[in-house]
């Protein structure tokens, strides 16, 4: 088994931009879940409908790119608003269906024949991104790296954007939830009554928490259409939301770090789990019928699946969470 | 224990003018909920410096009257003024804004916060800046968290729970959760204090340290109190006029050694026996 590809990989894909993508959306999640304990079950619906806003409003409309990336935002904010405003005054699980529900209407349309001149259809929208890669410092014929670890200029670049996106709104939200804003936001999730009877209008700070988290989702849309240069509505389908879930709850819930951790480490279980996979099928340690076809894809979900599982086992408040807030969580 | 000083040093508003007329008025409050009468036709006024207590058994529909005066719950018929406000139809956080505090019968405290941070959280209308500011960690925030970090240490110090300070409220004993949440309460510098049972469950000393508590907040900083409360002992010793329920209706309300002593309340709820432990209370 050839030990330094599998290793060389796990490093690419944990710092790959869809891990950048992965831990932007799941900083949103935490303002949601960790902060507020809203239960957003669509976060893929934001961030396809700020993929779907930046890549219309540059195709369709021929705006710039710095305009197209508010709109992309101001849809994110106006999803949020749409989502909130019959929900949010009820008990939280209305929140999650309707989320999970947006996200899967969002796509449904986005990707419907009648809307093909709009959005593309199914093969969605392309070459939107080149407005962006125009301020790319790096050459796009040239791998950068250390070592084996290299990437083309345009990867480089999405990849270092990425990353520093995802640092900065992780500080944000540090900043916001050390401030007496962030202490009502956990208050409303510790005990909305109790925070009312306090005069705070538990309804808005929901709401404000619903944007800026659905905004941060919006965010790592961008992020993703335009490191592939394209927005394709099938990327945006509901999985997506729960492996975003599944970083958060390995780094642990309510924790600052855990998203970027969490991202990081997800991608590299993913990636670990299909290399030593492939490497033991071509060593001949697993027989080849196991992983023969799409069945090698299935079984690395089923590795981290099964990790999950284990983790929630013996470490349930993930690796940065503390075991006392969970078992008061409980009672 | 006479630090009360410095407590109504720190809570100043607690001793602005209140509006002229009482405090509460319950005009003929109705609350139905499906099938079942909570409350039925319930007036009655509480005077400024008041300490009013609403006994009654259980089910009787103490809590709901707290419920209508807080905006939980809005009346179904009938009309509600607190502070001079027509509260019939306000939110709960428009009325707490009024100047109305409140516990409540089952803690509900933030128990994954610290004692500070809760009792922070009943500081957070006097703060007078946004998240921004916050953020940037003006000089005008840092003072004023600083003023309200002194607010909350007097009051701390007023309840003794300095050694809890920074405890995750969930961790702590219930007798000083009881506590943590009348002091989260306070921090608001209430005009009007709604207790739902503070002693509830709590041993004979829990329970006169917290009527020293009731008392001093009434006497020294003047806060009106509305008090729900099970412990008739407490009622008759430290309650100014009571007002007592059965099925959601007033049947007494009146000062303690009258009510105590009136045919219907001893038929409805004290009964004979009762009666005669609460003439050993006295
Ligand atoms: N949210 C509610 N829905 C339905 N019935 C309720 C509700 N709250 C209280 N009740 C009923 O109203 C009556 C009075 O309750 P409550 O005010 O809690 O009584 P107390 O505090 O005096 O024990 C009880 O019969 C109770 O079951
Ligand atoms: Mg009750």
């Amino acid at each position: 088994m050839d030990w330094e590809v599998i290793f060389r990989n796990a490093i690419l894909a944990g710092i790959s931009r869809e891990a950048a993508v992965y831990a932007i959306a799941a900083v949103g999640l935490n303002v949601h879940f960790g902060y507020t304990g809203l239960l957003n079950f669509g976060q893929v619906g934001f961030m396809s409908i700020s993929a779907y806003g930046v890549g219309i409003s540059i195709t369709q409309y021929g705006a710039p790119v710095w305009l197209a990336f508010i709109i992309g935002l101001l849809a994110a904010v106006f999803l949020a608003l749409l989502l909130g405003v019959p929900t949010l005054r009820l008990r939280a699980d209305y929140l999650a269906i309707v989320t999970i529900a947006a996200s899967e209407i969002i796509r449904l349309t986005f990707r419907s024949v009648a809307l093909t001149d709009w959005s593309g259809g199914s093969n969605g929208i392309n070459g939107f991104a080149d407005g962006f890669y125009v301020w790319n410092p790096f050459d796009p014929s040239v791998a950068y790296g250390f070592g084996s670890v290299k990437v083309f200029g345009n990867q480089a670049y999405i990849i270092i954007v990425g990353w520093t996106l995802a640092v900065l709104v992780t500080l944000l939200v540090w900043l916001l939830m050390r401030s007496p804003w962030g202490r009502v936001l956990k208050s409303i999730r510790e005990d909305e009554d109790a925070a009312r009877a306090l005069g705070k209008n538990a309804y808005w700070y929901k709401m404000q928490s619903l944007i800026l988290g659905g905004v941060l989702g919006g965010l790592a849309g961008i992020v993703l259409s335009v490191g592939q240069s394209t927005v394709q509505p099938d990327v945006y389908s509901p999985p997506v939301t729960f492996f975003i879930w599944t970083a958060l709850i390995l780094g642990g819930v309510g924790r600052i770090w855990s998203p970027i951790f969490g991202a990081v480490a997800f991608w590299m279980i993913l990636s670990l789990a299909n290399n030593v996979l492939d490497q033991a099928t071509q060593a001949g340690i697993v027989p080849a019928a196991v992983t023969a076809g799409v069945r090698g894809g299935s079984i690395r979900f089923m590795i981290v699946g099964l990790g999950l599982m284990l983790l929630m086992a013996f470490r349930p408040q993930g690796v940065f969470g503390d075991r006392n807030e969970m078992m008061l969580a409980d009672r | 224990m006479a630090i009360t000083h410095p407590l109504t040093a720190a809570l100043p508003s607690t001793q602005e003018a209140l509006p002229d007329g009482p405090v509460v008025v319950a005009d003929d409050v109705t609350l139905a909920f499906a099938g079942v009468v909570a409350v039925k036709g319930v007036s009655y006024e509480v005077a400024p410096r008041e300490l009013f207590a609403i006994v009654g058994p259980n089910g009787a529909g103490k809590t709901s009257n707290f419920n209508l005066v807080s905006g939980v719950y809005q009346p179904t018929s009938g009309s509600m003024h607190v502070l001079g406000h027509d509260v019939t139809t306000m939110k709960p956080h428009e009325i707490a804004r009024t100047g109305v505090a409140r516990t409540f019968q089952n803690i509900e405290l933030f128990e994954n916060l610290t004692v500070v941070d809760n009792l922070m959280l009943g500081r957070q209308q006097h703060l007078h800046y946004g998240a921004g500011a916050a953020m940037l960690r003006t000089r005008r925030v840092q003072q004023a968290e600083v003023a309200n970090r002194e607010v909350v240490e007097a009051i701390v110090d007023f309840l003794d729970i300095q050694s809890h300070r920074d405890a995750l409220v969930g961790m702590l004993p219930y007798g000083v959760q009881k506590r943590v949440e009348l002091g989260r309460a306070l921090a608001m510098e209430p005009k009007l204090l709604l207790l739902d049972e503070p002693v509830a469950g709590m041993n004979l000393e829990e329970t006169e340290d917290m009527a020293r508590f009731i008392l001093d907040i009434r006497d020294e900083l003047g806060v009106t109190i509305i008090m729900v409360e099970h412990d008739m002992g407490l009622v008759m010793d430290l309650a100014d006029r009571v007002l007592v329920l059965d099925f959601g209706e007033v049947i007494a309300n009146d000062v303690p050694s009258v009510v105590q002593r009136d045919p219907a309340v001893i038929r409805a709820y004290l009964g004979g026996t009762d009666m005669a432990e609460l003439e050993g209370t006295r």
